[in-house]
């Protein structure tokens, strides 16, 4: 088995994917010759030719529009959105068409689609390089959401999303996207849409997350364990459809909730969670639920980033307050 | 009934001065000895604030940066034509074009050292800030122009995009509303044939992008874009246009991007140096010397000055922008709306307790 890196996984996904079905299509700005401007498709185009791996026209819209009409027709399209805040020109064709159109048609058509793209901050990249939209489209119906936050999680949920009958936003939070590697196993396997996953057992209370924010909260709970606190730590992975079972589960058995998000906090996917553990175990509460998120304003320049992004100071005090409730 | 050719097209081309530097006097633009020597020497300030740029980048001192080097021409002309009250909205490569509109190098420096300041135009300016999601500046130009239309100012606007850009639907959109409400406006587009790694042979099947503005219904031409004076002339005449009530002008600059999209990029990825090296003989600059020198306009001891002036003031600019104190953490939240909200007050404040307790 090879160690490798987010970027890695989500290339041996796709070159699997690849391979192994042939309607699969890879679609995008640079994403044939120029490998993606983050290396995720890079050496496709040269294995699988020009027809497979293409470099589009810059026109987000007309890149998932046109993968719709693929994919309703035969094709299984991966696009490749080359960053979150371009994802935004898509939305029309997302809300309005990808999420209604098995809906619309009564079954009659379906849109097996996958659109790939960067996310949220943390890498000092210009303006627009850096947001986490995730909420806009877990709001949509008829659309799921997957944001992995490991290699091995990467490779199974694209996968996964691929062969998934229905259109899937799948964002990779570039900041990890080399962080760190491991074992990740060439060849078939898949992690099922829909599953979070308890990336640390604990007692004391639950940390739920996803995304860049889960190594800063695997962090935040060791450090805890310092201070006797012990902390469960749940990775999303599927942001729609939520697991409600297991963020059930979990804080049914610690009591106390941590909802840590890296986008704006109002109306943030940390919102619905928190909804979720009122309406489903609220009496199993010590403590109110606390959220740790990126403020109400737009996403800064780099030079105030840093006081942007939930950090471990910022998810201690929530933890701290709750533990102390 | 008989089958019949009823519309045919045609697509000017303007050059002036060719790449030895000889020039077609016939089609010169009015320009004194003086304003050519201004054009050159803000090519030279250009040319030379960007390599600094690159090289800032290159020892994390900014962050990443959208070189122009090679489109001096196409952007120096242009914006050089226009007059302080019309409105210039760029997208993120326009450095050049802000030199010349009088923006101070070192806030050009501050925004790309990730700090909006660098975005908080001097009062009385008229330049839009940078535009990153690609072709969204077109459509803010056609309103800004419409505006001007509406309150009966003679000012006009113009917007920078690239051949990129065209393939965006906002180009479409914005080109189509400039044609059917006659808008001020005019168009400048930079085809430097390349949209980070994706050539221009896939972004259009149509042999030229002038010709796009024919479907809106106005004027497209297509000038050599590193020919500062054909730029200057059909940027000056498209704007006088304008001005007059004449309605919007498309304006393809063929130009070549001579370095990497970004200073992220590495564009030898995806195009062979035999395309760059045949490039390069084009050169913007060095036309235009060549033909000063002809003219008795360049000599080599104004050259080095020139040369000498840039540098230094490109070094001010550096000092400047790296002597400006860091942005407050509170600039995050007080610039979202006029004023603050609850929400945002308690956001600040969990912050600044983070803060405090010291951790950060
Ligand atoms: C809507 C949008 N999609 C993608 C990008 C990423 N991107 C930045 S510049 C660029 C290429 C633009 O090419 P062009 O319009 O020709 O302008 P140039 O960079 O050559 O000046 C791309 C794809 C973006 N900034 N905005
Ligand atoms: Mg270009």
């Amino acid at each position: 088995m090879t160690k490798i890196n987010i970027v890695q996984a989500v290339n041996m996904a796709l070159r699997e994917e690849m391979a192994r079905d042939k309607s699969v299509v890879v679609l995008g700005e640079d994403v044939g010759r120029n490998g993606g401007v983050f290396r995720a498709t890079e050496g496709l185009l040269q294995e699988f030719g020009e027809e497979r791996v293409i470099d589009t026209p810059l026109a987000e819209s007309g890149i998932v529009g046109i993968s719709i009409g693929m994919a309703v027709c035969g094709m299984r399209p991966v696009a490749e959105i080359q960053f979150d805040g371009f994802l935004y020109p898509a939305l029309d064709q997302i809300i309005s068409h990808a999420g209604r159109i098995r809906t619309r048609s009564r079954g009659r058509y379906r849109v097996p689609l996958v659109v790939r793209a960067p996310c949220s901050g943390g890498i000092h990249a210009p303006e627009h390089h850096s947001e986490s939209p995730e909420a806009y489209f877990a709001h949509t119906p008829g659309v799921k959401v997957v944001m992995p936050s490991t290699p091995y999680d990467t490779k199974g949920l694209l996968a996964a999303a691929i062969r998934d009958p229905d259109p899937v936003i799948f964002l990779e939070p570039k900041k990890i996207y080399r962080a760190f590697k491991e074992e990740v196993p060439e060849g078939d396997y898949t992690i099922p849409l829909g599953e979070a996953k308890v990336v640390r057992e604990g007692s004391a209370l639950s940390i739920i997350t996803w995304g860049a924010m889960v190594p800063l909260c695997k962090t935040v709970a060791e450090e805890a364990k310092g201070k006797g606190i012990d902390a469960e730590v749940i990775d999303l992975r599927t942001l729609s459809p939520l697991d409600t079972k297991s963020i059930k589960a979990s804080v049914e058995k610690t009591g106390r909730a941590v909802i840590v998000q890296e986008a704006p906090r109002s109306c943030g996917l940390g919102a619905e969670v928190a909804a979720l553990i009122g309406e489903k175990s609220l009496l199993y509460l010590k403590a109110p639920i606390e959220r740790v998120a990126g403020f109400d304003t737009p996403f800064p320049l780099y030079r105030l980033e840093k006081y942007y992004l939930p950090d471990a100071a910022r998810v201690m005090r929530a933890v701290d307050r709750v533990m102390r409730y | 009934m008989p089958k019949e050719i009823i519309r045919k097209f045609e697509v000017p081309y303007l050059q002036v001065l060719d790449e030895e530097g000889r020039c077609d006097e016939g089609l010169m633009p009015d320009l004194t000895g003086e304003e050519i020597k201004e054009l050159y020497e803000f090519m030279v300030l250009v040319r030379t604030f960007d390599e600094k740029a690159v090289k800032l980048q290159r020892m994390g001192r900014i962050g990443t940066y959208a070189p122009v080097l090679g489109q001096e021409a196409s952007q120096i002309g242009s914006a050089y034509a226009m007059e302080d009250e019309d409105w210039m909205f760029p997208s993120y490569r326009e450095n050049g074009s802000y030199i010349v509109r009088g923006v101070p190098m070192a806030m050009v420096l501050r925004y790309w050292a990730g700090d909006e300041r660098g975005c908080q135009m001097p009062e009385g300016m008229n330049n839009f800030t940078v535009a990153i999601p690609v072709g969204t500046q077109v459509l803010h130009a056609v309103g800004a122009a419409w505006a001007f239309k509406m309150r009966k100012e003679k000012r006009v606007a113009m917007v920078y995009f690239g051949d990129g850009a065209t393939s965006k639907g906002d180009f479409h959109e914005g080109m189509n509303f400039a044609g059917v409400f006659q808008i001020p406006v005019v168009f400048l587009c930079q085809n430097n044939q390349w949209a980070i790694s994706v050539p221009i042979t896939r972004q259009t099947a149509a042999e030229t992008l002038a010709q796009k503005a024919i479907a809106y219904g106005f004027e497209g031409v297509r000038v050599d874009g590193n020919d500062v004076f054909a730029v200057y002339k059909s940027t000056l005449d498209a704007l006088e246009k304008a001005r007059a009530g004449g309605g919007p002008t498309f304006i393809e600059c063929l130009t070549y991007r001579m370095g990497d999209h970004t200073t992220a990029d590495d564009a030898s990825r995806y195009r062979s140096q035999e395309e760059v090296e045949a490039w390069r003989v084009k050169d913007p600059i060095e036309r235009l010397r060549k033909y000063m020198e002809g003219k008795g306009l360049w000599s080599k001891d104004y050259g080095a000055k020139v040369q000498e002036e840039a540098e230094e003031r490109v070094r001010k600019a550096v000092e400047e922008m790296e002597a400006t104190p860091e942005p407050e953490v509170e600039d995050i939240f007080r610039y979202t709306f006029e004023e603050m909200p609850q929400n945002l007050e308690e956001e600040l404040q969990e912050l600044r307790e983070a803060l405090t307790e010291g951790r950060k």
